[in-house]
């Protein structure tokens, strides 16, 4: 089952080094993970997302707290959560479709970045779900590249 | 107060109280070994940087301080990971600080650059790269706090030899400041009041001791517990000494060559109380037939541990010694409200198999290892500091030297380190210079780090070698006897000559050696070495072929233990081995 968890950590050099060679040493797999820094410059915010079973996450916790620059973890519960992630999609087009895809893209609520005459950026926010639908929409007129952020989230209200 | 980065270094060690450390000096570590040349901290050369790490953690094992170690970059560095992969595995408190390549030169591959912090992340609690002088204070006083806090490991401090060069104003903070790091002390009230419960109305407990015990120094509470209940105790290797083994509740170690009253009173026990101790591979056999009919309660100061490998039924994380003591008392709380039941069926039962299934060897023909590990037991009246290297001799010490005190027992754990109990014998040495040390040793193990006799001759510290001499790996050998039809690859170390010559080598290095191959003049070795003020090399001459028993193959359940006398070797299935693995 995927768990996203927000770990805050000491903004430190080799912080992400470490959490990352914590996850390859215990076999843990990590499905995207963000990090960037929060409203204190000290502190960064890693949001990690996880494929693993109740049990292998607990570990995954309670070694993730051994680690000296690890401050707080808590796994976000979707429900009272929200969650992002970001895509920019260099899609193939000519003349005739540039202005179906932009039509796709509006719907998306995304925004065109950037136009050649071969190719347009799209940059789309959203959930999982959302993105995935944009991604499909797009495939059958060519995808040349695409890149995605990972997930960042954030627990609802206070 | 202005300093260059190595003097804050030392003045940073000797504030933190350390009396001694162990290393080799190297181009990138000259002005630390310069300012260190002023200090009161006594400096131990060692021949080699495996055998620093290891010294400095014998010192630790037997003193109960952090030891420190010491190392220039690059090959001075590598050659710690061992050293320190071993203190890390056994939990035990160490700072190592190695040199590094200036920091305009970091990351360009220059002479004697290796990525230390990088090459460590897995093997240690935590390191460190200073980059600024102005740091190095706060450093050294974190490592230290970390390494012996909590449950205490290893920290490593990568110091570039430009910011032991440059200049800072030496301050020191009054406490660490750790934001992310606070370790548990304190067991959870309510845990331990349903822990008491379960061992008052337990039927069959046992409690199963590890190194926790020792690093808490929790023996006093765990005998209370013991003895107030009347509740057996059985050790792992790193518990041994927790517990005295002459004590008539002790079962021994439990395990792959633990005894059968252990490992039977584990298969049958309705309640274990794991005190410190991690349900190793080692310990638990296979782990889907582990214990079968038992509640666990688990202590331990790291919760990481808790349900790793075994399900905690009742888990307590915290310090050993606070915990018992809370829970010591809840059980008095308890007791007149809790009815416990009859436990006379399961003394009788344990202590029967206590009578039954001692430790026994085959004394027929020529030199017994297991015989020289008894007499040497009987020789220093049980009252040695005992260092082992690992495999067999390992096992036949575990076995045969009983301990009746923590920090006495020094031996590779976790790592299963061979080369390990030499070194740490002239660490414990150092550390308990009043002591007798031994360090029973196996031919292959004592040749991984034999040059520190050099050390140990030249700084006095007179150690008693004892080589179980059999001319072969051992352990090893006697799996492949065992497991892969006594085809004997690559394990023998000996062949038409004997090669090398130990006594000769003792007396290369200046110490004295003596050779044993009748039984009779055992006794009279020991005697010798002992009164000897220098170290000494026992080269006995051991049965080249004989076994550690009783054993649970790797794989099978702890119940089916193999090969003692009761069950000659031939019929051993080694079909039985399942997922055999070294």
């Amino acid at each position: 089952m995927k768990h996203t968890l927000s770990v805050l950590v000491e903004n430190k050099p080799g912080v992400l080094a470490r959490v990352a060679e914590l996850f390859a040493r215990r076999g843990f797999n990590i499905e995207s993970l963000a990090v960037g820094t929060t409203e204190k410059p000290d502190i960064s915010r890693m949001t990690i997302v996880v494929d693993v079973e109740e049990h292998s996450l607990e570990q995954v916790r309670k070694q993730l707290h051994k680690l000296i620059n690890v401050i707080e973890i808590s796994d976000l519960d979707p429900d009272s959560s929200v969650a992002r992630e970001l895509v920019l999609a260099k899609i193939k087009v000519d003349a005739e479709n540039r202005s179906e895809v932009i039509e796709i893209a509006d719907i998306f609520r995304g925004n065109i970045i950037d136009v050649s005459r071969e190719s347009i950026i799209v940059e789309v926010t959203g959930n999982a779900s959302k993105l995935r639908a944009f991604e499909d929409l797009l495939k059958p007129y060519g995808i040349r590249e695409l890149v995605r952020t990972g997930k960042v989230a954030l627990p609802r209200g206070k | 107060m202005k300093l260059t980065g190595a003097k804050a270094l030392v003045k940073s060690l000797e504030e933190e109280g350390v009396e001694i450390l162990f290393g080799i000096p190297g181009g990138v570590m000259l002005p630390v070994f310069d300012a260190l040349n002023d200090s009161k901290i006594r400096k131990i050369l060692t021949r080699h940087e495996q055998g620093a790490a290891h010294a400095a953690d014998g010192y630790a094992r037997v003193t109960g301080r952090v030891g420190v170690c010491m190392a220039t970059s690059g090959p001075g560095a590598t050659n710690l990971v061992t050293g320190i992969a071993n203190s890390y595995m056994d939990s035990i408190p160490m700072v190592a600080i190695t040199g590094q390549v200036a920091t305009n030169l970091i990351g360009t591959d220059a002479f004697q650059e290796a990525d230390t912090t990088g090459i460590t992340m897995p093997i240690v609690k935590h390191n460190y790269l200073i980059k600024d002088p102005a740091d190095i204070a706060d450093v050294v006083q974190e490592a230290f706090y970390i390494a012996r806090t909590g449950r205490p490991g290893p920290v490593l401090i990568d110091l570039p030899v430009d910011v032991s060069r440059g200049e800072l104003e030496y301050r020191r903070r009054e406490q660490p400041l750790l934001r992310g790091y606070k370790p548990t002390i304190k067991g959870h009230k309510k845990q331990i009041r349903m822990a008491a419960r379960a061992i008052l109305e337990s039927r069959s407990p046992v409690i199963y001791v590890g190194g926790g015990v020792i690093n808490s120094g929790a023996s006093l509470e765990l005998k209370k517990l013991a003895e107030g209940n009347k509740i057996f105790v059985t050790h792992t290797l790193m518990g041994k000494g927790a517990f005295p083994e002459s004590h008539r509740l002790s079962l021994g170690m439990l395990g792959m060559h633990g005894t059968r009253c252990s490992n039977y009173a584990i298969c049958e026990t309705d309640l274990i109380v794991a005190v410190g101790a991690r349900f190793d591979d080692r310990i638990t056999g296979k782990l889907s037939e582990f214990a079968p009919k038992a509640t666990v309660v688990h202590i331990d100061i790291d919760p990481a541990e808790i349900s790793k490998n075994v399900r905690a039924h009742i888990p307590i994380v915290g310090d050993c010694k606070q915990v018992l003591r809370e829970l010591n008392l809840a059980i008095k709380e308890m007791s007149a409200e809790v009815a416990s039941p009859d436990r006379r069926e399961w003394s009788t039962l344990v202590l029967d198999w206590k009578k039954k299934y001692p430790l026994i060897y085959d004394k027929g023909s020529g030199l017994k290892p297991q015989y020289v590990v008894e007499k040497i037991y009987e020789v220093t009246k049980g009252n040695a500091i005992v260092c082992t290297e690992v495999g067999q001799n390992q096992m036949w010490a575990a076995q045969f030297y009983r301990m009746e005190k923590p920090r006495r027992f020094v031996s590779s754990g976790g790592l299963g380190t061979m080369g390990f109990g030499f070194p740490a014998s002239i660490g414990a040495q150092l550390g308990c210079p009043k002591d007798l040390v031994f360090d029973i040793a196996g031919d292959g193990s004592f040749q991984m780090t034999m040059q520190e006799m050099a050390t140990a001759v030249l700084e006095g510290t007179p150690v008693k070698v004892a080589i179980l001499n059999n001319g072969y790996l051992g352990m090893v050998r006697q799996w492949q006897q065992l497991f892969y039809d006594r085809t004997y690859a690559c394990t023998c170390l000996q062949r038409e000559q004997n090669s090398p010559d130990f006594v000769a080598l003792a007396e290369a290095f200046g110490a004295k050696g003596i050779r044993v191959e009748d039984p009779d003049m055992v006794e009279a070795a020991i005697v010798e070495a002992i009164e000897a003020d220098c170290p000494v090399l026992m080269d006995f001459r051991v049965e080249p072929e004989e076994n550690v028993y009783p054993m649970v193959a790797p794989g099978a359940p702890l119940y089916d233990m193999i090969g003692d006398m009761l069950y000659p070797v031939e019929k051993i299935h080694p079909e039985k081995a399942e997922e055999p693995f070294l």
